[in-house]
């Protein structure tokens, strides 16, 4: 008889295998999963919920506060030479184990069977829940985390519904400060140390920890310390209860009434994202966003209470125009008119216009358009250079200088600067526009030079004392009042979206622009929406070819090469290489 | 020193079988160094540093010792457990935070014989190829911390610690670090923290299993004190012999610490498996205290779960299967985990008809809320709550209600922990009240009922209006 060779079929372990992979059913859904992923990863890509407190992609994982638990079932081990056997769909049948396990820090393997569902998991997810409440304060009605509690979602979804505690809660301290801008509630905290892990590994400066032993542990701060990291906030929006709130926030609004803007921070070249959280027409707490590429899930705690400004007294809320030395208020149409009037008292080479690595792309676009309609070649922004802080705050203080320099062409956007001010100086500029910023702060003009002008120009959120000398002052709107878009340091270009209307009779930057460009040329206004000028952009200039703000992911989207690298990230990066963390 | 005798009052039984505790409370016996080697002391470690470090290992191997702090696993398998390719270096640990209630065996050896202990630890490191190895003493044993650190240095001064130990090219050093008294430390990965200057949490396995990650992440190695001197008296029989010792599979001599209702309650040395419950309560021990019968035991430390006297067990599978009475029981590692307890650390404590298993109970209760490390929520907010629980009924305000309550709340804990402290905490409460649920159902009462405030004023107003109507 000759020898049919039967085509070799492949099981689905080889199949796997050839790409790295393993077959892991959850569920009693089989799905193919990266070999080493850990199993509360691999549930959520099989779109199953593992409930859990103390697990956090970005930290160490120390498995304590046991809510993942799940059933996991393995192929039986084999006898020395038994032969495995496969069912039809080509797997070993597995034998679930009695003990549940983590699924915070155990991996995956091939052929392994995981349950989120079924009696025994839910018997320990009610277990849990039921120990993490019975000495809880419940003091929800007062909580800030209220709304935003995994305790309260849990309890919801895993806990038992009523209460058999009958004895005495235990005490601990309430209302501890542990920090300028961090309150501490003893009471409300369920041990996950995602707080310490955080201090620990990701802000260097390990200051909080566990003292006392069983159910008197504590959290606290080291003898002596203080949780002054610029980064301390950001464990507010890791506990997961209302252990760890915010001074700033505390007791200001319920969660549930803020809506919720994603958006940028402005604050550094870095651009760390960010979701506003605003009800009404004021924005109450800034929180980072995550975004793997740019700032993990941190932000730095200066640039998160940045946001205060929006509501300072400060604000300009009026167009307004100096006559005989006092500023009065004044319409945006007759300031237009001022204006072309008095710059056409001028030579091109009489007139300068300094803006700000601030602004938008599309801002910066018009802005730019507005010194070609002058025929004015000085145009220059700030600088804005400090030291970086070796984590997410960048060395360029300005959050767009990526998309001036590929707005306005120039690799050195900030190199007229030091010209302008020589020749205001010299009385051969005589008129400046400047925007978005205060010449006497780090440009380095003195009030004296600014009043050498003939005639100024200060468009600027702000009351400041470029504008105290302007013969037109032209109120913009903040980071949260606009959209607009900015190429952070790494070339990355994000969105920066409204959340709350600008203050007064504030404008929106490019409207006002336009307008001023409109005016000066006597065109029709013709960009009713900032989409028109993203698309002249992408019309003009190169990398932002074929750009939309569709396309622009909540994430951003690169659209230049810069080699600059965020210290943070190439970290993390790092740990997840040595599979610290997941990531 | 030729003929053994012992302190008057002191000498071993006659079922006894004396190698770790052979100088316990020996005449004329102290714990220098030249005493210990006028008595064959550091022969072995002679011997052990000419041969292979992977013979040590496989005579270990062969001897079946199996580890006495507790859970019984078997030592040169532990060793082998060390990665193969390993470039990191390998640390011995001598766990000796003997801190399971009804235990006592280990501060014998520290106080009384520790050059055995530190020959046993030389060996060892030795053959898992560790040039630095510790010493956890805990808390309690101040003077032993004192003795160890002398005999370490008499042993440096004999050229059996440090560089080029008898000449040849292994250097090692012991470090005796002290606890600071928490029962979690005897835990050997929250040793490890401990050790490492943290709080003592004990860590997940996986991916730390101190054998490939455990000290500063490397390869570690923990043993028991009474598992560390066996190796120097498996050097001294060789494996064979040693393995001839007991019974199969729970090969060599073990001391029971027999504390609690018994006339003669001690230390004793005996060949595991080779004596029954039964001969070593009534006979070694001496019998129930006069006028008193056995109640109940706790086998292998307070974390083990109770026996009855008047239980009775099936032991073995399909055809080997047989019933035996609580006194049949063998004491070795496999007999009382057939009898749905464990050996584990060796403390036998012995309750007799005086003692009220609430409180018993209570007191397990109270020690392990104690020493909870709060690592895990259910062991940390389990633990206390079934103190206060047990508190209740020791004071006979609890509910007939509370004692399932208490045992839900066992369960909840159980195998749901990082380290088997959930088990320790809750197997005494699962067995006391599986098997004396009608001694604990008799303390409670009905009338003490577990009311909301809402509930308590519908009650007290249905008791008024009741009243008023009797009126």
């Amino acid at each position: 008889m000759p020898d049919t060779a039967q085509p070799e079929t492949k099981l689905p372990k080889d199949l796997a295998a050839e790409q790295g992979l393993v077959n892991v059913q959850i569920d009693d859904h089989w799905i193919q999963v990266p070999r080493g992923t850990r199993i509360i990863e691999a549930c959520k890509l099989a779109e199953q919920e593992v409930p859990h407190y103390c697990y956090h992609p970005k930290l160490s994982s120390p498995g304590n506060c046991r809510m993942c638990l799940v059933q996991m079932g393995m192929p039986p081990r084999l006898a020395p030479g038994q032969e495995p056997s496969f069912n039809d769909q080509g797997y070993q049948e597995i034998g679930w184990m009695p003990r549940p396990v983590i699924a915070c820090a155990n991996t995956v393997a091939e052929n392994m069977g995981i349950r989120t569902k079924g009696e025994l998991v839910e018997t320990c997810r009610e277990g849990v829940m039921e120990f993490l409440l019975i000495n809880h304060p419940l003091d929800c009605p007062i909580c800030d985390q209220a709304g935003e509690c995994s305790l309260q979602e849990y309890s919801v979804e895993h806990g038992k519904g009523k209460s058999r505690f009958f004895e005495d809660k235990i005490k601990k301290p309430k209302n501890v400060d542990i920090g300028p801008r961090i309150n501490l509630d003893d009471e409300r905290c369920i041990m996950c140390s995602r707080c310490i892990r955080f201090m620990e590994e990701v802000a260097d400066e390990p200051v909080l920890g566990f003292i006392d032993r069983g159910t008197h542990t504590k959290l606290t701060c080291h003898p002596g310390r203080k949780v002054e990291s610029n980064y301390g906030m950001n464990i507010i929006d890791l506990c997961p209860v209302g252990a760890l709130t915010s001074k700033d926030f505390r007791f200001q609004m319920r969660v549930w009434f803020l809506k919720e803007t994603k958006s940028i921070d402005t604050n550094c070249g870095t651009g760390c994202n960010t979701v506003l959280w605003s009800r009404g027409n004021e924005i109450f707490r800034v929180t980072p966003r995550q975004n793997d590429d740019v700032n993990s899930t941190w932000m730095p705690d200066s640039h998160r209470l940045a946001f205060k400004e929006i509501h300072s007294d400060k604000r300009l809320t009026q167009v307004l125009e100096k006559t005989e030395g006092v500023h009065l208020e004044t319409e945006w149409s007759n300031a237009q008119s001022v204006i072309k009037k008095a710059l056409a008292a001028f030579q091109p080479d009489e007139i300068a216009i300094i803006g700000s690595a601030r602004l938008t792309n599309e801002e910066l676009y018009l802005l730019n358009s507005l010194a070609k309609n002058l025929e004015s070649s000085q145009i220059s922004l700030v600088p804005r250079f400090k030291k970086s802080d070796e984590k997410l705050i960048s060395e360029d203080r300005n959050p767009n200088t990526t998309g001036a320099q590929l707005i306005l062409n120039t690799e050195k956007p900030f190199e007229h600067l030091e010209e302008i001010h020589k020749q205001v100086r010299s009385g051969k500029i005589k008129a400046l526009i400047v925007w978005g910023e205060d010449l006497t702060e780090e440009a380095g003009f003195t009030e004296e030079n600014l009043n050498q002008l003939d005639f100024l120009v200060a468009a600027n959120t702000h009351a400041n004392p470029t504008a105290k000398v302007a013969n037109i002052v032209i109120p913009t709107a903040s980071f949260a009042e606009k959209r607009g878009s900015m190429v952070n340091v790494t070339g990355r270009l994000q969105r920066l979206n409204q959340a709350i209307i600008p203050s007064g009779k504030a404008m929106d930057d490019w409207e006002a622009l336009r307008d001023l460009n409109a005016t000066l040329t006597e065109e029709k206004v013709s960009s009713y929406m900032i989409e028109d000028i993203l698309k002249q952009i992408s019309n003009e200039v190169e990398a932002f070819k074929g750009i939309t703000y569709s396309k622009i992911s909540d994430t951003g989207m690169v659209i230049h090469e810069t080699g600059v690298k965020i210290p943070l990230i190439e970290k993390e990066k790092e740990r997840i290489e040595n599979r610290e963390i997941v990531g | 020193m030729s003929k053994i005798t012992y302190l008057s009052g002191k000498e071993p039984h006659a079922r006894e079988h004396r190698l770790i505790f052979k100088n316990i409370d020996r005449q004329g016996w102290d714990p220098t160094i030249e005493t210990y080697m006028s008595d064959g002391g550091y022969d072995q470690l002679k011997k052990a540093i000419k041969m292979q470090p992977k013979e040590i290992t496989d005579e270990v191997k062969k001897s079946g010792l199996r580890g006495r702090g507790g859970a019984g696993f078997p030592t040169g398998v532990k060793w082998g457990f060390i990665p193969p390719n390993n470039t990191k270096p390998v640390y011995l640990i001598c766990n000796c935070d003997e801190s399971e209630p009804g235990t006592f065996k280990d501060r014998y050896i520290v106080h009384q014989d520790p050059h055995q202990l530190i020959e046993g630890m030389i060996i060892s490191a030795f053959a898992v190829g560790a040039h630095t190895a510790y010493i956890y003493m805990r808390e309690e044993f101040p003077e032993a911390a004192l003795i160890v650190e002398k005999a370490i240095e008499e042993a440096r001064a004999k050229g059996f610690i440090g560089k080029n130990i008898l000449g040849t090219d292994f250097d090692l050093e012991i470090w005796v670090h002290r606890g600071a008294a928490a029962y979690i430390c005897g835990e050997e990965t929250g040793l490890i923290e401990s050790l490492e200057g943290k709080r003592p949490y004990p860590r997940i396995k996986p991916p730390y299993f101190p054998a490939a990650l455990g000290l500063y992440m490397a390869p570690t190695i923990v043993n028991n004190v009474e598992s560390l001197c066996h190796v120097k008296h498996i050097m001294e029989m060789g494996s064979e012999a040693y393995a001839k010792l007991g019974v199969d599979r729970n090969t060599g001599t073990r001391i029971l610490c027999v504390s609690g209702d018994v006339k003669n309650p001690g230390y004793y040395e005996v060949e595991v498996g080779k004596i029954t419950m039964g001969e070593l309560l009534n006979e070694v021990c001496g019998g129930p205290k006069e006028g008193r019968s056995f109640k109940a035991v706790i086998p292998g430390g307070s974390s083990s779960k109770i026996l009855r006297c008047d239980e009775r067990f099936t032991i073995g599978r399909g055809d080997d299967a047989k019933e035996i009475g609580f006194y049949d029981i063998q004491m070795d590692f496999d007999t009382l985990a057939a009898c749905g307890s464990m050996a584990g650390s060796g403390g036998v404590i012995v309750l007799d008809d005086s003692r009220k298993i609430s409180w018993v109970l209570n007191n397990i209760n109270h020690f392990y809320a104690h020493e909870s490390c709060g690592q895990c929520t259910p062991c940390r907010e389990g633990s206390t709550w079934m103190k206060k629980i047990s508190d209740r009924i020791v004071g006979g305000t609890a509910n007939p209600e509370d004692i399932n309550t208490l045992e839900e709340v066992a369960y909840q804990i159980d195998g749901k922990t990082i380290c088997a402290f959930g088990e320790a905490s809750s197997w005494p409460v699962e067995a006391i009240i599986a098997k004396f649920r009608d001694e604990l159902t008799a303390e409670t009462s009905e009338k003490n009922k577990h009311l909301s405030k809402e509930q308590l004023q519908r009650e007290m107003f249905l008791e008024q209006t009741n009243s008023a109507k009797t009126l």
